[in-house]
C-alpha cells in the first residue's frame, strides 16, 4: 500500500478506536448507574483508544518510509557480484540510477549488463515486499495497540489525565521539533565539511583567492585538482550585500521616517500596503527582472557612456536585491522609531525644532541602535540570498571591487555545485556543503548580534 | 529684556534656512517613496509588458486532405502502421493548397510554418477517429514558435524574426484571410514544460506546486500550531524552553537555501528518499515556514485576553480543556492568517527546491506526491534561463500567475484579519 | 447662552452621596455659565491675551468660551480635576497641539498682541519664545551637556563654542543644577535621579532665553525633596519669565503662583490672587475643590 493510503487507513483506524473505546466506556459504566461513575467522560476514553491506536501506528509508518529507501539501496548495492561492488559513494549513487532506471522501465533491461538487469529486479521485489510488511506491520501495529487501549478501559482509569499528558508530549514534541532542525542541518553541513577539509586544506580553502571548482576531466591537467579559495566568492557576496545597501538602507530609512513623521493617514493607508507588496514578491520574480532588464539596462546605459560594463554586472544583482530589502529595512525602522517615546519628539518641538531637526538630532540618535540592529538583520538576509544572484550574478569568480565587472557569490556556487550532475564525495560536491556551512554560521552571527541588539534597544524604552 | 528681543531675531533670522532644510529633508523622503514605488510599478510593467504576449497562441486551420496513400496508412488501429505512417505530408500538401502561389518547390519553407508537434496533434485525431481516414478534415493548427513570435512581436526589435521574407509575405497574407489567427493559449494552461514554447504549459508545475503546498500545509499548520500551544501555554520557565525559542527565532531567519542542503543531506542522502518529488519539497518547506507559523501563531494566542480563561479555570476546566475549547477556536483567526502568509511564502520559494532536484525537465503533469514534479518558481527560473524569448515571454506570463496567487492569498489574509478577529 | 452640558446634567442628577467626581446641589449649568469667569481673569497690558478660546477633538468641545489675561512676569497655576481642559488649554499657548491631527483650536489667541494661531505666524520662533516642561522628565538620550545646548545649536544662537559654554553653565545654573552636573557634563543624561532630570530639562528650556515657560504638571513624578527644589527654582525664575504651570497639588499652586485659575470641565471658573482663591473662593464648585470634595 502506498504510504498516503496507508496514512489515511491509520486514521480511519484511530477513528474505529476511538467508537469502540467510546462505546466500552458507556457499557461499562451502564451497570454502575451511569456515566456519572466514569471517572472521566466517554469522550476522553475514545479519544485515548484512539491515540494508543494512531501514534504508535504512526511512528512505525514515518521510520518505516524515512529509512526503506536507503536499507533497499543497501541491500542492492550488497547483492552485487564481487567485480560490481561500488569502490566509492559516487560510484555507488551512478550504479543505483542506472538500477533504478531499469526498474522504472526508462532503460530497457536489454541494454544492461546482466547484474544490473538482475539487480533492478531484485530492486523492484524488495520494494514490493518492503511496501507489504510496512502495511503488514503499520495495521498490526494500530489494531494490538488500540485492543490493548481498549481492553484496558476501566470506570476508575482517570483518560481525561492521562489523554492530556499525551496531547502534551505531543505538542512538546512539535515545539522541540526546532531544535531537531537545528540539530539537522548542523549535522548536515558540518559533516560534509569535515569531510571537504580532508580533501582540501584549511588554508587553501579560507585564505585562497582562486576559485574554480569544475575539475578537470583528466588526471594530468594543469589545476587537475581545481581550485578552492573561497576569498573571490567572499568578497563578491559582500559587493553585492554592500551594493543592495547602499539602495535599502536609505531609501528603506528615508521612506520609513516619512511615512511616519510627515505622511497623513490616507498616504500612509496607500504606501504601506504598496510597500509590503515588494516584500510579498518572490525571488525568482526579482531574479528574472534583474537579469532580463535591469542588467541589459545598465550595460546598455554604460556602454552609451562609454564604459565597459558586464552583461551580468554585480551592480544589476545587487540594485535588484536592494529594492527587495527596503520593505525589509522601512518596516523594521519603522517599528523602532516608533519605539521612540513621544516625549521625546515633544521635548524638542517644545524647544522650538522643525521636525527634520527633532528628526535627525534627536529621534534618529535615540533610535540608532535598533535602526542597526534592523540593518545587521537586513544584510544577514542580502548574504543568503539566492535566487536573485543565481540569475543575475554571473559564475565567473572575479576577485573586483567594480559593480560592474560581474562576481560570484557564496550562494551562486551552491546551487551550481548541487545542481546537474553530482558526484557524491568529489571535492566538488563536498565544497558546496563547506559553503553552506560558512553562509550559516555567518548569517547565524548576524542573526544573533541583531536580534540581541534590537531586544536590548526594547528593552530600554519599555 | 533686551537680550530676549534680539534673541527671537536670531531665531528669525535662522528660520529660512531652517525651512529650507526642512523642505529638503521631506523631499528626500517623497523621493524614497517614488523609488521604491517606482520600482514596484516599473517591476510589474514589465513583467506585463514582457508576458501578457504568453496568454496568446497562434493557430493555423488547414484543410487537410487525410489520403491514405499519401499518409502510408490504411488501418488507423495497427499500431505498427501509426508508427511507421507519415503524418507530416498532409499538413504540407494542406499548406501549399492554402497559400497561393506555394508549390512542391518550397516544401521546406512552408513546413517550418506549422509546428512540429502538429503532425503528433494529426496522430491523435486520427487515432481517436479511425473514420476520418480518406476524408478531407479542417482543423486547427498551433503554428511555428517563429511564426508565433512573427505574428506577435513583428516590430518589436529585441526579437529576431527567424522568418525568410517569402515566408513574411505567406504568413501576412494568411493573417489576412484569418487562416493564422490568434486566441486565447489555453495550451498554456493545459500541459507540461515542452521543448517547445508554442507547446510548453504551466499545468505540470502547478500541479506540483498544489502537490508540495498540500504536503507543506498538513504538515506545519497542526506542528506550528501544536508548538505555539505548548511554548505559550505549557512550557515551563527553563533554560530548555529558552533554548527551544532562540532555535525558533534563528532558524526564522536562516537563509532558505541552508533549508535545501538539509534536505538534499538528511531526506535524500540519508533517508534515500526520491528527488523531484512534492512530498520532499513539501517536507523542506515545512520545515522553512515552521517559524513562521508558530511566531504568529504564539502571537495570536497571546492577544486572547486572560479572563476567558480565568473564566473557563474559574468553573474547573482543566488547563488542557481551557486551551483547546476556549483558547484555541479564538486564536483560530490569527493563526490561518499567519499560515495564509507563511503557505504564500513557502508557494514562491525556489533555492531550497533546486537542491533537491525539482528543477528538472518534466513533460508531464506529476499523478502523486511520489512523482517527478516541479513548481512554478523553479518553472520561472527555467524559462528565464533560455535563450529564447518565446520562453521568456512563458516566464512572464507564469510569473502573472504565480502573483495572482499570491496576491490572492495575501488578499484572503488580509480579508481574515479584518472580518474574523476579534479586537478585545 | 445657556447651553445644555449633558455630562453636567447626567452627572448632576445622580443621588447625593452616591461615590461619583461631582456632587452638586443645583444642576450644573445654573452654576457654570458658558464663558463666564468669576474674579480677575483680566489685566492692563497682558503678556498673553486669549479671548473666546474654544478647543475640540474631533467632536468633542475640550475647551469651552474661556477668555484670560496672562501677565508679564507672574505665575500662575491652572488647577482643577482631572479631564477639566487645564493641560489641552496650557499646550495652545505654544501650538503644542497642532501634531494631533484633529485638535482644533477656535478664538483669538495673542502673545505680545500677535495672534498665535495667525496661519502666517511661525510655530518654531513661538516655541524659541514660549518653552515647555512636560509633566514625565523627558531627557534627550544625549549628553547633560548636549540636551542643555540642544536649543541653541537649532537655533543658531551661539557661535562660538565658548559662547555655547557659557549659554549652558548659565542655564544650569538658573536650573540650580550647576554644582550637581558641572563635573559630568558628558555624562548621559538618562543616568540622572529624577528631580534632576526635570531640571535638566527646564535648563534645557531656559537655555533658549524663552519668555514663557508653560509647565504641565512638572513634579507629578518626583519625589518630595526633589519637588520642594523645583518648586525653589520656579520662584526664582519668576523675576525673569512668565510661567503658567499646571499644577495637580493645591498646595503647590499655593506655594508657588500668584494668581490661580480654577478649571471646570472645560470651563474656566474662576480666577483670582492664589490667596483669595484659598481663602475665599467666590464660586462655589472652587470651594467644592479646593475644600477636597472632589478632586
Amino acid at each position: 500500500m502506498q504510504p498516503a493510503n496507508l496514512l489515511l487507513l491509520t486514521l480511519v483506524l484511530a477513528v474505529v478506536a476511538y467508537g469502540l473505546g467510546y462505546a466500552r466506556s458507556r457499557s461499562l459504566a451502564m451497570p454502575l448507574g451511569g456515566i456519572r461513575h466514569l471517572k472521566s467522560l466517554p469522550f476522553y476514553y475514545g479519544a485515548r483508544a484512539a491515540l494508543w491506536s494512531g501514534i504508535p501506528a504512526l511512528i512505525v509508518l514515518a521510520l518505516w518510509a524515512a529509512f526503506q529507501g536507503k536499507v533497499i539501496q543497501l541491500i542492492v548495492i550488497g547483492g552485487l557480484p564481487e567485480g560490481m561492488i561500488p569502490a566509492s559513494e559516487g560510484e555507488a549513487s551512478l550504479l543505483l540510477s542506472k538500477i533504478s532506471n531499469v526498474a522504472s522501465g526508462a532503460l530497457s533491461p536489454a541494454f544492461a549488463e546482466a547484474p544490473i538487469a538482475e539487480a533492478a529486479e531484485r530492486l523492484k521485489a524488495l520494494r514490493s515486499q518492503s511496501q507489504f510488511l510496512m502495511s503488514a506491520l503499520v495495521i498490526a501495529v494500530a489494531v494490538l495497540a488500540g485492543f490493548l487501549g481498549w481492553l484496558r478501559i476501566r470506570p476508575r482509569l482517570n483518560a481525561r489525565a492521562q489523554v492530556e499528558s499525551i496531547l502534551k508530549w505531543l505538542f512538546f514534541s512539535c515545539a522541540a521539533l526546532a531544535i531537531l532542525t537545528t540539530v539537522g542541518i548542523i549535522f548536515s553541513v558540518a559533516l560534509e565539511t569535515f569531510r571537504f577539509f580532508e580533501k582540501v586544506p584549511f588554508s587553501e580553502f579560507f585564505f585562497g583567492s582562486q576559485w574554480s571548482p569544475q575539475t578537470a576531466l583528466r588526471a594530468d591537467q594543469v589545476a587537475a585538482e581545481g581550485a578552492f579559495g573561497m576569498i573571490p566568492l567572499f568578497t563578491g557576496t559582500l559587493l553585492i550585500s554592500a551594493i543592495a545597501m547602499v539602495v535599502a538602507v536609505p531609501v528603506g530609512l528615508l521612506s520609513a521616517i516619512y511615512l511616519s513623521e510627515y505622511a497623513n493617514k490616507t498616504v500612509r493607508g496607500v504606501v504601506k500596503p504598496l510597500l509590503e507588496m515588494l516584500a510579498g514578491i518572490p525571488t525568482v520574480v526579482y531574479g528574472f527582472f534583474a537579469a532580463l532588464t535591469v542588467a541589459p539596462f545598465i550595460s546598455d546605459l554604460a556602454a552609451s557612456l562609454g564604459i565597459e560594463a558586464s552583461s551580468q554586472s554585480a551592480l544589476a544583482a545587487g540594485a535588484v536585491m536592494g529594492i527587495m530589502i527596503i520593505p525589509f529595512v522601512s518596516s523594521l525602522s519603522d517599528d523602532v522609531i516608533n519605539a521612540v517615546p513621544q516625549a521625546m519628539r515633544d521635548g524638542s518641538l517644545a524647544l522650538g525644532a522643525t521636525q527634520s531637526e527633532t528628526m535627525k538630532k534627536v529621534i534618529f540618535p535615540a533610535a540608532l541602535p535598533g535602526i542597526m540592529g534592523g540593518i545587521l538583520l537586513a544584510v544577514s538576509r542580502a548574504i543568503g540570498e539566492t535566487m536573485i544572484v543565481v540569475m543575475a550574478a554571473g559564475l565567473a569568480a572575479n576577485l573586483t571591487a567594480n559593480p560592474l565587472e560581474t562576481v560570484t557569490t557564496v550562494t551562486v556556487q551552491i546551487v551550481t555545485l548541487l545542481t546537474g550532475d553530482q558526484e557524491f564525495d568529489s571535492a566538488k560536491t563536498l565544497a558546496a556543503f563547506a559553503l553552506g556551512a560558512m553562509l550559516f554560521l555567518a548569517t547565524l552571527l548576524l542573526n544573533v548580534i541583531a536580534l540581541k541588539i534590537v531586544r536590548k534597544y526594547r528593552e530600554q524604552y519599555d | 529684556m533686551t537680550d530676549q528681543r534680539s534673541q527671537a531675531e536670531i531665531v528669525r533670522q535662522s528660520l529660512k534656512r531652517r525651512y529650507r532644510k526642512e523642505r529638503r529633508f521631506r523631499a528626500y523622503g517623497i523621493l524614497a517613496i517614488a523609488i521604491a514605488l517606482g520600482a514596484l510599478l516599473t517591476l510589474f510593467t514589465d513583467i506585463i509588458g514582457k508576458g501578457y504576449t504568453g496568454f496568446v497562441k497562434t493557430t493555423i486551420t488547414l484543410e487537410v486532405n487525410l489520403d491514405r496513400e499519401m499518409m502510408y496508412l490504411d488501418d488507423p488501429t495497427d499500431e505498427r502502421q501509426m508508427k511507421m505512417a507519415d503524418f507530416v505530408e498532409p499538413l504540407i500538401q494542406a499548406l501549399i493548397q492554402e497559400i497561393p502561389g506555394a508549390t512542391e518547390e518550397d516544401r521546406d519553407g512552408v513546413r517550418d510554418l506549422i509546428n512540429p508537434y502538429a503532425s503528433v496533434t494529426l496522430r491523435d485525431a486520427i487515432k481517436a477517429n479511425p473514420g476520418w481516414l480518406g476524408t478531407t478534415q479542417t482543423m486547427s493548427f498551433l503554428t511555428h514558435t517563429d511564426v508565433d513570435v512573427y505574428v506577435k512581436h513583428a516590430g518589436d526589435e529585441a526579437y529576431s524574426i527567424k522568418l525568410d521574407e517569402q515566408q513574411r509575405a505567406w504568413v501576412d497574407e494568411l493573417l489576412e484571410r484569418d487562416v493564422i489567427e490568434t486566441s486565447f493559449n489555453d495550451v498554456f494552461f493545459s500541459g507540461g514544460d515542452s521543448r517547445d514554447p508554442s507547446k510548453a504549459g504551466i499545468l505540470g508545475a502547478i500541479v506540483g506546486s498544489l502537490l508540495t503546498m498540500f504536503v507543506t500545509l498538513i504538515l506545519s499548520f497542526p506542528i506550528g500550531v501544536a508548538a505555539a500551544i505548548y511554548l505559550e501555554e505549557f512550557a515551563p520557565q527553563n533554560r530548555f524552553t529558552d533554548f527551544i525559542e532562540v532555535n525558533i527565532n534563528n532558524l526564522a531567519a536562516v537563509p532558505s537555501i541552508i533549508f535545501g542542503l538539509l534536505g538534499l543531506a538528511v531526506f535524500i542522502n540519508l533517508f534515500g528518499m526520491p528527488r523531484s518529488v512534492p512530498t520532499v519539497g513539501g517536507l523542506v518547506l515545512t520545515l522553512m515556514t515552521l517559524p513562521t507559523i508558530i511566531i504568529s501563531s504564539r502571537a495570536a494566542i497571546k492577544s486572547v485576553p486572560p479572563s476567558i480563561r480565568e473564566a473557563a479555570e474559574g468553573i474547573g476546566a482543566s488547563r488542557m480543556q481551557v486551551v483547546l475549547h476556549h483558547v484555541l477556536p479564538l486564536a483560530m483567526p490569527g493563526m490561518l492568517t499567519g499560515s495564509i502568509i507563511g503557505m504564500a511564502q513557502a508557494l514562491g520559494e525556489t533555492a531550497p527546491l533546486l537542491l533537491i532536484g525539482m528543477v528538472a525537465f518534466i513533460v508531464d503533469v506529476p499523478d502523486g506526491f511520489f512523482d517527478s514534479a516541479t513548481v512554478l518558481p523553479v518553472q520561472v527560473f527555467l524559462w528565464a534561463g533560455s535563450p529564447e524569448l518565446a520562453f521568456i515571454e512563458r516566464a512572464s506570463a507564469a510569473i502573472m500567475v504565480l502573483l495572482t496567487f499570491l496576491i490572492s492569498m495575501n488578499a484572503l489574509a488580509i480579508w481574515m484579519r479584518k472580518r474574523l478577529e476579534r479586537r478585545w | 447662552m445657556n447651553s445644555i452640558n449633558p455630562t453636567i446634567t447626567g452627572e448632576a442628577s445622580q443621588p447625593e452621596g452616591a461615590a461619583i467626581p461631582v456632587q452638586e446641589e443645583k444642576p450644573a449649568e445654573t452654576i457654570i455659565e458658558e464663558g463666564k469667569t468669576v474674579g480677575k481673569p483680566f489685566s492692563g497690558d497682558p503678556k498673553f491675551k486669549l479671548r473666546d478660546v474654544d478647543v475640540f477633538y474631533g467632536d468633542t468641545r475640550a475647551i469651552k468660551k474661556i477668555s484670560l489675561d496672562i501677565s508679564r512676569n507672574e505665575v500662575i497655576a491652572f488647577i482643577g480635576p482631572s479631564g477639566c481642559g487645564k493641560s489641552t488649554f496650557l499646550r495652545c499657548l505654544n501650538r503644542m497641539n497642532d501634531s494631533i491631527d484633529i485638535c482644533r483650536v477656535k478664538g483669538s489667541l495673542q502673545l505680545d498682541d500677535h495672534d498665535i494661531y495667525d496661519p502666517k505666524r511661525d510655530v518654531v520662533e513661538l516655541r524659541a519664545r514660549v518653552g515647555m516642561v512636560f509633566q514625565k522628565p523627558n531627557p534627550f538620550p544625549k549628553s547633560i551637556y548636549d540636551n542643555v545646548a540642544y536649543g541653541p545649536r537649532i537655533h543658531g544662537l551661539a557661535n562660538r563654542k565658548s559662547d555655547l559654554d557659557e549659554i549652558v553653565e548659565n542655564s544650569l545654573r538658573k536650573a540650580g543644577l550647576w554644582e550637581e552636573a558641572k563635573d559630568r557634563l558628558d555624562a548621559t543624561a538618562t543616568g540622572m535621579s529624577g528631580g534632576q532630570q526635570q531640571r535638566l530639562c527646564i535648563a534645557r528650556a531656559i537655555a533658549v532665553s524663552p519668555e514663557v515657560i508653560l509647565m504641565d504638571e512638572p513634579c507629578s513624578a518626583l519625589d518630595p525633596i526633589a519637588t520642594a527644589k523645583v518648586e525653589e527654582l520656579i520662584a526664582e525664575m519668576s523675576e525673569s519669565y512668565t510661567i503658567v504651570i499646571v499644577t495637580h497639588s493645591m498646595q503647590q499652586a499655593a506655594r508657588v503662583s500668584h494668581r490661580t485659575a480654577y478649571f471646570h470641565l472645560g470651563h474656566l471658573v474662576e480666577v483670582n490672587e492664589t490667596n483669595k482663591v484659598f481663602t475665599s473662593p467666590e464660586h462655589e464648585l472652587t470651594e467644592s475643590y479646593i475644600t477636597g470634595r472632589f478632586g
